[in-house]
């Protein structure tokens, strides 16, 4: 998500990267260049402006840091700005005292807000909560019946009758309170924000059954149209948060900056996935770590210490640092990395990764990954320690082991050659290779950002083996094994 | 596919060491944030004409109200002959916040300015995006081969209204005359088959469904051989929302055509439906189903909200794909064919 956007301001920041000093038409070039990639974000217009402005006066009033390049500090001030108007800090849901908590969703067709319903009443559920959804849906024909099937997968119970919206409303709510269910989700109908009939209906049902919470769904793929949106809900309906959805997509997802910048409350959730389980909080600075390309590092490294044993890792780290890594170090690995979720999910959140190779990895299957286990485990002892003695008809009974073929073994055989090699250089002070050189630079402008605390701050400056300068010219391709496919 | 599983698992693996290595080793290094006054929380107070909520008269260019504001100030503008850099502002501003897009906004601005506006800014402007849009065949093919049955398949991303237009288009087929068989291929939504039957029910067409999740080429097989044995003229052919970034979704969504085209079914029309409300990822959208499903044609829905569905214009230039249907409203009979003419003019009459 806003790859195109990280793109961008990469390219800047290499281009100010180049140079020793900051000059005003420098800047302007640089403002200039954040513009058009926020344009092309599809952020609107007056928001463009006004995050122009802010980002300048950043930099106006700061003297030039002796220890930033200017490059850098157009960046921080970039990434700050961000932070900022994407919510500063998440809002924390608080639980009515008398229960049940009531949110309702409202947002234009097509948002998701059915989908969304379900998935937050998970989110609930997970939190602890006894959710209820009440379908007030009742314009599209169908949907009131696909929150139902939603609810009976995810276990929670959905209210409707064929009645009216509000009556719906007004009684599913009572309904909840009956049976004493803590957390009420009201879906509604789609409307197209100029509708006055349905701003009326969605207004009535706010006014029956008086929401704590009042999230407008939004889809990340809305262009200038989402500040209309936002601020025609925002008069009617006093809105709480904004959820945002389909995240998965390659929209660059300006949408999510107008509609902050607009009505000026916080983004609280996120979703990036059909799948119920793809939605979680909003993290604005995770968020805008993405939007500059530098990865979301942190939930990566929270979750491979939650779920990697330190052991494993550790002792084969040793092993690939010492140049001797094996076929069933690298077994291992595996098997650490994959407890950490699907590897698509993954990639996401590295840094450096282009479009095309997120991309690709999306589209990896799990099951590719079981037959490397299976080819692997098809081979002897001393085959794991010394890939180098597998020949022909070694090859030919591996594969029938694994029930592979020959070209699987092959392939697999290869690509951990280069690994090897890989391997090798970093031990030997090499620069990295393919995708890892992009992390220096990444690295650099983290800590440029002071966003990590914890995480690969140091990377950039004197870590033996990556420096900047060598990562960044030395991103020759390894054999094509990185280069993306073709575009379709 | 493999290939990619050993980058990124040593990836992912140094990634994390190297995390680690860094967490232990890191010095506190805080650098000392600048002094900023914090933004109020509201960034932009400043609005562009908010079209009023009274109901607006049935012409396009009514219903077109929202999108005809923008260009309000455009209008008022009288420039003549060469233009003034106040007035090239004001047309960008204009085609930006119509979700137009950069690059052909810029298109347009150096045309604009290399050949002035000698008839006034509005006519220059109004020629530019017609000849933009194109000529193009606007016309939905259902003459299919002797025997066969016409088949016209709607794709796109999520929520874009997919099943809802088939059911208008259904609704003025079955008007005009023709036998219409609605293929239920979404398996995916749940109760999408469900919406489809609602609109097979209002608008008297035949419908085929399978179960949620079965394969939705085999729907679209069936609802053809249906067809077929029937005699009826035309399938209109539901898919399921997908990623236009997955390549395994556009893949399925390849195959869903290829068993579509196979005989006795033809498939004659591929229409991408897009909301008009989507920013610039609509030309993504188009061209990655351009390369999956040989799309012939576009389909712009929810017209009549406050969006301006620029992006018409962009996808024209760019890939020249056609609009065929604009949907502006929600009733059954709201989806009317597609007149750049009238389109531009709506947006630009004084």
């Amino acid at each position: 998500m806003f790859d195109a956007l990280s793109d961008r301001l990469e390219r800047i920041g290499q281009n100010l990267r180049s140079r020793g000093r900051l000059s005003p038409a420098d800047l302007d070039s640089a403002l200039g260049e954040v513009r058009t990639a926020l344009l092309e974000a599809d952020v609107e217009l007056s928001v463009v402006r006004a995050f122009i402005e802010a980002v300048k006066a950043r930099l106006d009033g700061v003297a030039l840091s002796q220890s930033l390049s200017p490059g850098q500090q157009v960046i921080k001030a970039v990434h700050e700005q961000l932070i900022e108007v994407l919510g500063g800090t998440s809002l924390k849901v608080t639980y009515a005292t008398h229960p049940p908590t009531v949110i309702l969703l409202a947002g234009l067709q097509g948002a998701g807000k059915t989908t969304t319903a379900a998935k937050l009443a998970r989110w609930f559920k997970q939190q602890g909560r006894q959710p209820y959804l009440i379908a007030a849906d009742l314009q599209r024909p169908a949907a009131v019946e696909q929150l139902r099937v939603l609810g009976s997968q995810i276990g929670v119970d959905v209210f409707s009758a064929p009645t009216d919206p509000v009556s719906v409303a007004r009684d599913g709510l009572a309904e909840a309170t009956r049976i004493g269910r803590d957390v009420v989700i009201i879906d509604t109908a789609g409307r197209l924000s100029i509708d006055e009939a349905l701003m009326a209906e969605v207004k009535a049902v706010s006014g029956a059954t008086t929401p704590h919470y009042t999230f407008l769904v939004i889809d990340a793929m809305t262009g200038q149209d989402a500040v209309q949106t936002a601020r025609a809900f925002h008069d009617t309906l006093e809105l709480s948060g904004l959820i945002v959805t389909k995240l998965d997509y390659d929209a660059r997802g300006g949408a999510v900056l107008s509609a902050r910048g607009v009505v000026g409350r916080p983004v609280v959730f996120a979703s990036d996935g059909e799948k119920l389980e793809n939605f979680d909080l909003f993290h604005p600075d995770r968020m805008a770590s993405r939007i500059l390309g530098m990865g979301d590092i942190m939930t990566l490294i929270e979750e491979a210490e939650r779920t990697m044993d330190k052991d494993v890792v550790a002792d084969a780290a040793g092993r690939m640092m010492s140049g001797q890594f094996t076929l069933d170090d690298f077994l291992s690995q595996l098997n650490q990395v994959r407890k950490m979720g699907s590897l698509g999910g993954l990639m996401k959140m590295m840094p450096g990764m282009t479009k095309d190779i997120r991309k690709a990895a999306d589209n990896i299957d799990d099951r590719d990954l079981n037959r490397v286990e299976a080819i692997i485990k098809s081979m002897t002892k001393a085959e794991r320690t010394n890939p180098t003695i597998i020949d022909g008809s070694r090859r030919t009974r591996i594969a029938k082991g694994s029930g592979t073929n020959v070209a699987a073994v092959n392939q697999l055989l290869n690509q951990f050659k280069e690994m090897q090699k890989m391997m090798k250089q970093m031990a030997g002070g090499g620069a990295l290779p393919g995708p890892l050189a992009k992390l220096a630079p990444m690295a650099a402008r983290a800590q440029a950002s002071g966003q990590l605390p914890s995480g690969l701050g140091g990377l950039g400056g004197p870590a033996p083996f990556v420096s900047p300068a060598k990562g960044g010219s030395k991103k020759k391709k390894k054999g094509g094994r990185v280069t993306p496919p073709k575009n379709r | 596919m493999i290939t990619y599983v050993l980058i990124v698992a040593a990836t992912l693996v140094v990634a994390v060491i190297i995390g680690r290595r860094v967490v232990r080793r890191r010095s506190q290094r805080v650098l000392a944030a600048p002094a900023h006054t914090p933004l109020p929380a509201v960034l932009v107070e400043e609005a562009t004409a908010r079209p009023d909520l009274v109901a607006v008269d049935d012409s396009l260019s009514g219903r077109l109200g929202a999108s005809r504001g923008v260009f309000d100030r455009v209008r008022s503008s009288s420039g003549r002959g060469s233009l003034t850099s106040e007035q090239i502002e004001l047309v960008e501003e204009v085609l930006l916040r119509s979700d137009v897009g950069v690059t052909t906004t810029q298109q347009i601005l150096s045309h604009l300015k290399t050949h002035g506006a000698p008839d006034g800014l509005v006519v220059a402007l109004r020629s530019q995006l017609l000849a933009l849009l194109g000529a193009g065949d606007r016309t939905l093919n259902a003459s299919a081969d002797a025997d066969r049955v016409a088949v016209w398949l709607f794709v796109g991303v999520n929520g874009v209204g997919k099943t809802t237009t088939i059911g208008k288009v259904a609704a003025s087929q079955v008007s005009s005359g023709r036998s219409v068989v609605l293929a239920a291929g979404d398996t995916f939504r749940a109760a999408a088959a469900d919406q489809l039957t609602m609109w097979a029910e209002r608008t008297g067409a035949d419908i085929v469904r399978g179960a949620e999740g079965s394969d939705p080429g085999a729907v679209i097989h069936d609802a053809i051989g249906r067809a077929h044995a029937r005699g009826a003229n035309l399938v209109l052919a539901d898919t399921a929302g997908r990623r236009h970034t997955s390549t395994n979704l556009l893949d399925e969504l390849s195959k869903v055509r290829r068993v579509a085209d196979r005989t006795p079914g033809q498939v004659l029309e591929t229409i991408l439906v897009l909301d008009a409300t989507t920013g610039q990822n609509a030309v993504s959208q188009a061209r990655e189903f351009l390369a999956a499903a040989n799309v012939t044609g576009l389909a712009l829905t929810k017209l009549d909200g406050t969006a301006r569905g620029g992006i018409v214009v962009a996808l024209a230039q760019e890939f020249g794909l056609p609009v065929k249907l604009v949907g502006v409203g929600e009733g059954v009979t709201d989806l009317r064919p597609f007149d750049p003419v009238e389109f531009v003019d709506a947006l630009l009459e004084a």
